[in-house]
C-alpha cells in the first residue's frame, strides 16, 4: 500500500523512480504452449502508475503473456510477483486484477448497463453509471446487447474496468474495432488510473499512445 | 456471499429471458412421458407398475438436455476467463451455476412430475416420496452434470459426451429414488432410501464443486 501512494510522486521525480519498488515483476518467465516455446527468460518490472505495452507479431505469445500476468495459466518456469508476492498465492491479486481479454464477455440477452453491472456487482464496485457514461453507453444503457456492433461490444467490454477498482489494468488489444473518440476516452481512463497509482499491461500490434511506457517485445522463437 | 447471489440471479435471469431452453427440457419430460402410455398401451396395471421408473429415466434424460451449455456458453464468451479471475474462489462460481440450474430446470422437473404420475396411474401413496425424492436427486443431477460440463468444455457435440460421462454416475440416482417411490407405493418405509439420497447429495455438493472447479481450471489453460 504504501508504494501506492507514493506513485504520482514517482512518476515526476527519478530519484524516487529508482528507489522505489516495483508493484509487479515478472522473473524468469517461460513459457511453452503443446510443441512450442514461446518465449524463455523474460523478465519485466513494473512501478505503481507504469505502463507496460507487449508488442510483437501474431502468435508471437502476446496473449499467452497476458494470460500468464493474470493467473489464467501458470507459466512453466518463472514467477509473476504483485506487491513482492507471488500471484499464485497472493490473497488479494484477484481484488486487484481488471482482466479484459479479446472476447468482450458481453451477455447477449443482458441490456448494456445489466452487463456491465453485473461484472461490477462481483467485485463490490459500485461505478457503473460512471463507467457508461465515460465511454458513451448511457444513451444505450437499456438496449439487449445482442443489438451492439462489435465496437459498442468493445466499449461494454472496457467500461468493466471504470465500473469496479482494481489496480492492475491487463487489455488485450483493447482498440481493436474502437472508433477515435472511444481510443480518446480509454487514453483518458488510463491515465487517470495511471495518475492514481494504477497499472497497465496492454498488448497490442498497432499503436496505443501512451505516455512513459516500457516496451516488451516478443520475438518469434 | 454477495457475489455468490450475484451470480445466482444473473444466471436465472438470463434462463428465463431465453425462456425456450428452459421450457424445453419440462417439454421434453412432459411429451415422452404422454407417449408411453401411447406405445405401452391402455392397461391400467402394467402403466402403474412402470410408472415410478419411467418418471424417473425421463427426468434424468430431460435434465441431460440443459447441462452442455452450463459453462460452455460462458466460454465461448469469454465470461468463464472473468469468473475464474472473479475475487469469490471458482469452486463457489461452481455451486452458484449450479444453484441457478437446479432452479430453472430441477425445479420445473420437481413440480410436474405428481401432474405427469397421474397420467401414469400411479397411486396417490406414492406422491410425497415422489417429490421428496425428486427435491433430493434433482440438485445431484445438477451438482454431477457440472462435472461433466466442466471436462467437456470446449469439446465438439459435448452435450453428448456429457450425457455419457454424467449417466453412468446417475445410476445410484435412479436406482435409489425409483425404489423409493415403488416401496412407498407398496406401502412400506421409503425412508432409509430418502436418507440415502440425502447422503449423496450432501456429497455432491462437497465434492462435485471442487472436481468441476478442476476441470474449469484445466480446460481454460
Amino acid at each position: 500500500m504504501l508504494s501506492e501512494n507514493h506513485a504520482p510522486m514517482a512518476q515526476n521525480n527519478p530519484m524516487v523512480l529508482r528507489l522505489s519498488k516495483a508493484i509487479l515483476e515478472g522473473r524468469d518467465l517461460a513459457l511453452w504452449r503443446g510443441e512450442r516455446l514461446l518465449f524463455e527468460g523474460l523478465g519485466f518490472t513494473v512501478d505503481p502508475g507504469g505502463a507496460l505495452l507487449l508488442r510483437g507479431r501474431n502468435g508471437s505469445g502476446k496473449t499467452s503473456l497476458l494470460r500468464l500476468i493474470a493467473g489464467l495459466i501458470p507459466p512453466t518456469s518463472g514467477v509473476v510477483l504483485w506487491r513482492g508476492v507471488s500471484i499464485l498465492d497472493h490473497e488479494f491479486f484477484r481484488r486487484d486484477l481488471h482482466y479484459v481479454g479479446h472476447r468482450d464477455a458481453v451477455k447477449p440477452l443482458l441490456t448494456v448497463a445489466e452487463n456491465v453491472h453485473f461484472w461490477s456487482n462481483l467485485r463490490g464496485g459500485t461505478g457503473t453509471t460512471a463507467a457508461l457514461d465515460h465511454f458513451g453507453l448511457q444513451e444505450i444503457a437499456d438496449l439487449p446487447a445482442r443489438f451492439l456492433s462489435a465496437g459498442q461490444r468493445r466499449r461494454v467490454g472496457l467500461a468493466r474496468l471504470l465500473s469496479s477498482p482494481g489496480t492492475l489494468w491487463l487489455l488485450d488489444e483493447p482498440v481493436a474495432g474502437l472508433d477515435e473518440e472511444s481510443v480518446e476516452a480509454l487514453l483518458v481512463a488510463i491515465r487517470e488510473h495511471r495518475a492514481s497509482g494504477g497499472v497497465v499491461v496492454a498488448c497490442t500490434h498497432g499503436e496505443l499512445a501512451l505516455e512513459n511506457v516500457q516496451n516488451l517485445s516478443l520475438q518469434e522463437i | 456471499m454477495n457475489a455468490f447471489f450475484v451470480i445466482v440471479r444473473r444466471d436465472v435471469t438470463l434462463s428465463l429471458r431465453r425462456a425456450s431452453d428452459t421450457i424445453s427440457v419440462v417439454l421434453f419430460f412432459v411429451l415422452a412421458i404422454v407417449l408411453f402410455p401411447l406405445g405401452i398401451g391402455p392397461e391400467l396395471n402394467v402403466l402403474s407398475r412402470i410408472a415410478a421408473g419411467t418418471i424417473w429415466v425421463v427426468a434424468l434424460l430431460a435434465a441431460m438436455l440443459s447441462l452442455d451449455r452450463l459453462f460452455q456458453v460462458d466460454a465461448d464468451e469469454g465470461g468463464l476467463d472473468l469468473l475464474l479471475l472473479a475475487p469469490l474462489p471458482l469452486e463457489a462460481v461452481v455451486l452458484a451455476k449450479c444453484l441457478a440450474h437446479w432452479l430453472v430446470t430441477g425445479v420445473p422437473l420437481i413440480l410436474s412430475a405428481p401432474i405427469l404420475s397421474v397420467l401414469l396411474n400411479m397411486s396417490l401413496k406414492g406422491f410425497p416420496v415422489m417429490v421428496l425424492a425428486m427435491a433430493l436427486a434433482t440438485p445431484i443431477l445438477s451438482l454431477i452434470g457440472a462435472v461433466g460440463a466442466a471436462l467437456t468444455v470446449g469439446a465438439r457435440r459435448g452435450g453428448v459426451l456429457v450425457s455419457l460421462l454424467v449417466l453412468p454416475l446417475l445410476t445410484p440416482v435412479l436406482i435409489l429414488g425409483a425404489s423409493a417411490v415403488d416401496l412407498a407405493l407398496a406401502g412400506l418405509n421409503a425412508g432409509p432410501l430418502l436418507m440415502l439420497l440425502g447422503a449423496m447429495l450432501l456429497i455432491a455438493v462437497v465434492l462435485c464443486p471442487w472436481a468441476a472447479a478442476a476441470g474449469l481450471r484445466l480446460t481454460i489453460e
